[in-house]
């Protein structure tokens, strides 16, 4: 069986899987980082969206083998052991942007990736982006606010660091 | 109002550890030595299991064991709910098996299942199974089941695949009133068939401690309670003390993970067999084929009225497709919450409905977000609509020259129900309000302008939820009570544990209810903890649905407190040696009134746990109460839903550009979860009315099986919401609180759908189903257009 090796939320990790691991089995399974979900069998949902080298990824849509070597980013990295919540987690909690939590990881993930390329998006840019990320909860009303919300403190905050 | 008290928004206590991936679904549990399962699925709709041959799987690869039918010979999973016929016999209730018995009923019906080191070898292994099927015709459709000469989905244990034909109301006493009618409005229509859909699959581990003989089962489910009992003293027939049901976080329900799955009983039996842990997760395809479905109705109506457009009468010919099987709640859906529902917000004072229950090869059908009243607002509210077009008469005036007056409460209905409060007028003038209701024309012809139908539509809306009275419920053929349980639990340095019978999957109870808690006892939400979903922790629980959590659960914990605080001013009488009538408890401090005398609650608790000084000859030491509610009756939230659509006629493209809802839930605890809750509420009637589809074809396969092929509603198909509340308290209970779960999916179906049909009436469009799809809405313009062509 091939062995992968790549760095997760910071750590060094590596493991032997089969050809056929998802990378989503691979951070559930073998690095036990459940905060990765997987809602769907197709990759339409977005629950599993991780960052795979800096852009998001449905970790169910890649194969371990293929993120051998890259840098990966799951839910669990962004607050990291000092639980100081990333602005856009911080958003979603102040916005009402989860319900039952299980698509929040990935929509967390895609939110930041969104944010990263285009600072300040229109609920429109929003709204478009979502398309690969499904909530059954929340209509989606309160996930825009959290995601306009997020993008506005991450640009506070870059500015703060610069 | 406190800053953590009722009726402030406050944050979520749950959201950190779901934002930070450190949320605990079931499928994140994993037991040591633990083994996986993979059903074994049938892929025909109807056929005879002439054989099984599981020689191969059984030496494949890591499979640890293979079960069929044949080795799990166990109870039927049960139906939790029996309907009489209208001559008074009981329903027909065929035998449900966990793995099939010589039949296969549905695609997707259990078959065998298994357990391997790994998943992938269990699925892999299945690929070795050989199932011998005598394909058999099937019927997918309730309508062509109860045809003469239609397959027979269970033989002679459903003759005509009925379940029951029950009937509500004096059929000839209503066909009275339609001799004095100046006006007959009658309608057919279909509520679509609809998958629920929840972002997390369901799963279940199955444990079996080899040294106590104990069972545990980990499930996806919305009430760990009521599968304890329906599994262990109907399938398994294993008792209470042995068996230990957990619902840890779970992703969403709405309503699919109420019912005892055959998965949760398989696991939990296999444990057993091969003494080892056992886990099942369903993948999304799975979910199709086995989470129980929703709503497909199809209905008949016709509504008599005078000449002034008063209703005078109205009759409902229902027949409501069951599925294979009937699920937990299945019966009790077009019956006793949908038919009770169809006095709807008006006075109509005759009312007849009949419904038959139909099996057919499909999943089974069950309670789906609204259940029943969803069905029974989407038929009054399409009706009602079309009774004012066909008299020519205002829609909105024909609902308000019908409304139940404010000052008529308690209402008692003709089909049953005595609702206890509510103010349609005022819900609808302020919806009217918030989605600038007059202006519209002007917005229509702006929309003309760009070469776009624009329309609007109303519903107003009543539904009856906080399920609910057992006595009522039982008398209706209920096999449970459905009651709440609360422990109030005050430790030693005064913080708080409340272990509650409601589940939350996506509610926020662990905020909602400490609210409760900190405005009773007057202590910061960090002292206090909402446990919930474990039959070991939690003395009984009959779990969440129905929108019961805060007027029934929250009411248990109402009561509980309330023994708290007796109990705590007793304790602070002595310490403050003064007469426990004399004591007040307010903002967390016991006082003496007239007097400067004060102890904090935080002292009193430490005295019952440390009671060195503590009068032991009228008080037991400690701090901890029990209580059991069972509600007086339902609770009664309604009010007025207005969508605004346009269309592209060239596309048959619908977009909602206005969601308004204003709604009734009775007092509002946290505003911004109860705004949340309608939200989702809508995002699913816009669904159901525009884009979602669950379809089977003639052989009974589902051609709608994945998000690929069943259109969950995205982002980009929704507006931003105007949600607003508009409060009457509900009159029997003591916070005064009705319910907002299901508020959303019930009110706005036929107002999505009387605004698509509003923009297509000047190109001639009289009638659309749901899903009112752009294909579906091109065809009908198309057809429209020909029509007129040709006269």
């Amino acid at each position: 069986m091939p062995s992968v090796s790549m760095t997760v939320n910071g750590k060094q990790v590596s493991g032997t899987v089969e050809p056929r691991t998802l990378l989503v089995q691979f951070i559930r399974e073998n690095l036990h980082l459940t905060g990765t979900h997987v809602g769907c069998d197709t990759s339409q949902c977005g629950a599993c969206v991780v960052h795979v080298d800096g852009a998001s990824v449905k970790s169910c849509a890649m194969l371990a083998v293929e993120a051998d070597g890259s840098t990966v980013t799951t839910i669990e990295g962004l607050a990291g052991n000092a639980d100081v919540l990333h602005p856009m987690q911080e958003a979603f909690r102040d916005n009402h942007g989860l319900q039952c939590g299980f698509c929040t990881p990935g929509m967390v993930m895609s939110a930041i990736d969104l944010v990263n390329n285009n600072p300040t998006p229109t609920d429109h840019e929003i709204r478009d982006w979502l398309e690969g990320n499904i909530c059954r909860c929340t209509g989606y009303h309160n996930i825009v606010k959290s995601i306009a919300a997020g993008a506005a403190a991450m640009k506070g905050q870059k500015a703060a660091a610069e | 109002m406190s800053a953590t008290g009722i009726g402030a928004s406050v944050k979520r206590k749950e959201d950190f550890r779901f934002l930070t991936g450190r949320g605990n679904y079931t499928d994140d549990i994993n037991q040591p030595n633990q083994t996986y399962a993979y059903i074994l699925r049938s892929p025909h709709a109807h056929a005879k299991i002439k054989g099984i041959d599981t020689t191969a799987a059984k030496s494949a690869p890591g499979v640890v064991a293979v079960f069929t039918g044949e080795d799990m010979q166990v109870g039927s999973i049960p139906c939790g709910w029996g309907v009489n016929n209208k001559d008074g016999s009981p329903m027909n209730e065929p035998f449900h098996p966990a793995l099939a018995q010589g039949k296969v009923r549905h695609v997707g019906d259990q078959v065998a299942v298994i357990i391997a080191e790994t998943y992938s070898q269990a699925k892999d292994a299945a690929e070795l199974i050989e199932v011998d099927y005598e394909e058999l015709p099937a019927v997918t459709n309730s309508e062509k089941a109860i045809a003469p000469g239609a397959p027979l989905v269970h033989d002679d244990a459903a003759p005509n695949n009925m379940c029951y034909d029950w009937e509500l109301g004096d059929e000839a006493e209503v066909d009275a009133e339609f001799k004095n009618a100046a006006h007959v409005v009658s309608i057919d229509l279909t509520n679509n068939r609809l998958v629920p859909n929840a972002m997390e699959p369901r799963a279940a581990i199955g444990d079996y401690n080899t040294g106590t003989g104990e069972y545990t089962l980990y499930t996806t489910s919305q009430n760990p309670h009521v599968i304890r009992l329906l599994m262990g003293a109907f399938v398994l027939q294993l008792p209470e003390h042995k068996l230990r049901v957990v619902a840890p976080d779970v992703g969403g329900g709405f309503g699919s993970k109420i019912y005892h799955y055959a998965e949760e009983a398989i696991v939990t039996w296999a444990a057993g067999k091969v003494r080892r842990p056992i886990k099942w997760t369903a993948e999304r395809s799975e979910s199709f084929l086995s989470d129980a479905h929703g709503r497909d109705h199809i209905s008949h109506a016709d509504l008599a009225l005078d000449a002034d457009g008063k209703f005078l009468g109205l009759k409902v010919y229902t027949k409501a497709n069951m599925g294979a099987y009937l699920s937990t709640f299945s019966t009790c859906v077009p019956t006793y919450l949908y038919a009770t529902l169809l006095a709807g917000v008006y006075t109509t004072p005759k009312i007849y409905v009949n419904v038959k229950a139909i099996f057919t090869n499909t999943v089974p059908v069950d309670a789906y977000r609204g259940a029943g009243r969803p069905e029974a607002t989407y038929l009054l509210e399409r009706l009602v609509t079309k009774a004012a077009k066909q008299l020519g008469m205002d829609q909105v005036a024909i609902r308000q020259k019908n409304f139940i007056p404010a000052d008529a409460f308690p209402y008692q209905t003709p089909v049953a129900l005595q609702y206890d409060s509510g103010d349609y007028e005022a819900t609808l003038k302020k919806a009217m309000e918030l989605s600038k209701w007059t202006e519209f024309p002007k917005r229509k012809a702006e929309a003309a302008s760009r070469g776009k139908l624009r329309g609007i539509g109303i519903s107003t809306y009543v539904e009856a939820c906080g399920i609910a009275p057992s006595a009522v419920v039982g008398s209706l053929g209920a096999r449970a009570g459905l009651f709440e349980s609360a422990n109030v639990r005050v430790h030693p340095t005064g913080s708080v544990s409340i272990y509650t019978g409601s589940h939350s999957h996506g509610q926020g109870h662990e905020t909602t209810f400490a609210q409760l808690v900190s405005e009773t006892l007057g202590i910061p939400l960090e002292n206090i903890n909402i446990e919930h979903g474990d039959t070991n922790r939690i003395a009984f629980g009959m779990g969440t649905y129905g929108s019961r959590s805060l007027a029934v659960g929250g009411e248990a914990i109402m009561k509980a407190l309330g023994k708290v605080v007796d109990k705590a001013s007793k304790i602070a009488a002595h310490l403050m040696e003064a007469s426990p009538e004399d004591v007040e408890f307010k903002d967390g401090k016991f006082t003496v009134a007239g007097t400067d005398k004060e102890v904090d609650f935080g002292t009193v608790a430490l005295t019952a746990y440390v009671p060195h000084n503590y009068p032991h000859e009228t008080l037991e030491p400690g701090l901890e109460e029990n209580a059991f509610y069972d509600p007086m009756n339902f609770t009664y939230p309604g009010g007025c839903h207005i969508c605004e659509v346009e269309i592209d006629p060239d596309t048959g493209t619908t977009q909602v550009v206005g969601m308004t809802a204003v709604d009734d839930v009775g007092r509002v605890i946290n505003p911004m979860i109860v705004e949340g809750q309608i939200h989702g509420g809508l995002a699913q009637g816009i669904g159901q009315a525009l884009l979602e589809a669950c379809e089977y074809d003639d052989n009974g396969q589902l051609t709608s099986g994945s998000y690929m092929d069943y259109c969950m509603p995205r982002a980009d198909n929704l507006p931003d919401f105007k949600a607003a509340t508009e409060t009457t308290l509900c009159a029997h209970n003591s916070l005064g609180v009705k319910g907002c779960g299901e508020v959303g999916a019930i009110g706005s179906p036929p107002a999505v759908i009387n605004a698509v049909l509003d923009a297509l009436h000047d190109v001639g469009v009289q009638d659309i189903s749901m899903p009112a799809t752009p294909q579906k809405i091109w065809q009908a313009i198309q057809a429209a257009a020909v029509l007129a062509a040709a006269e």
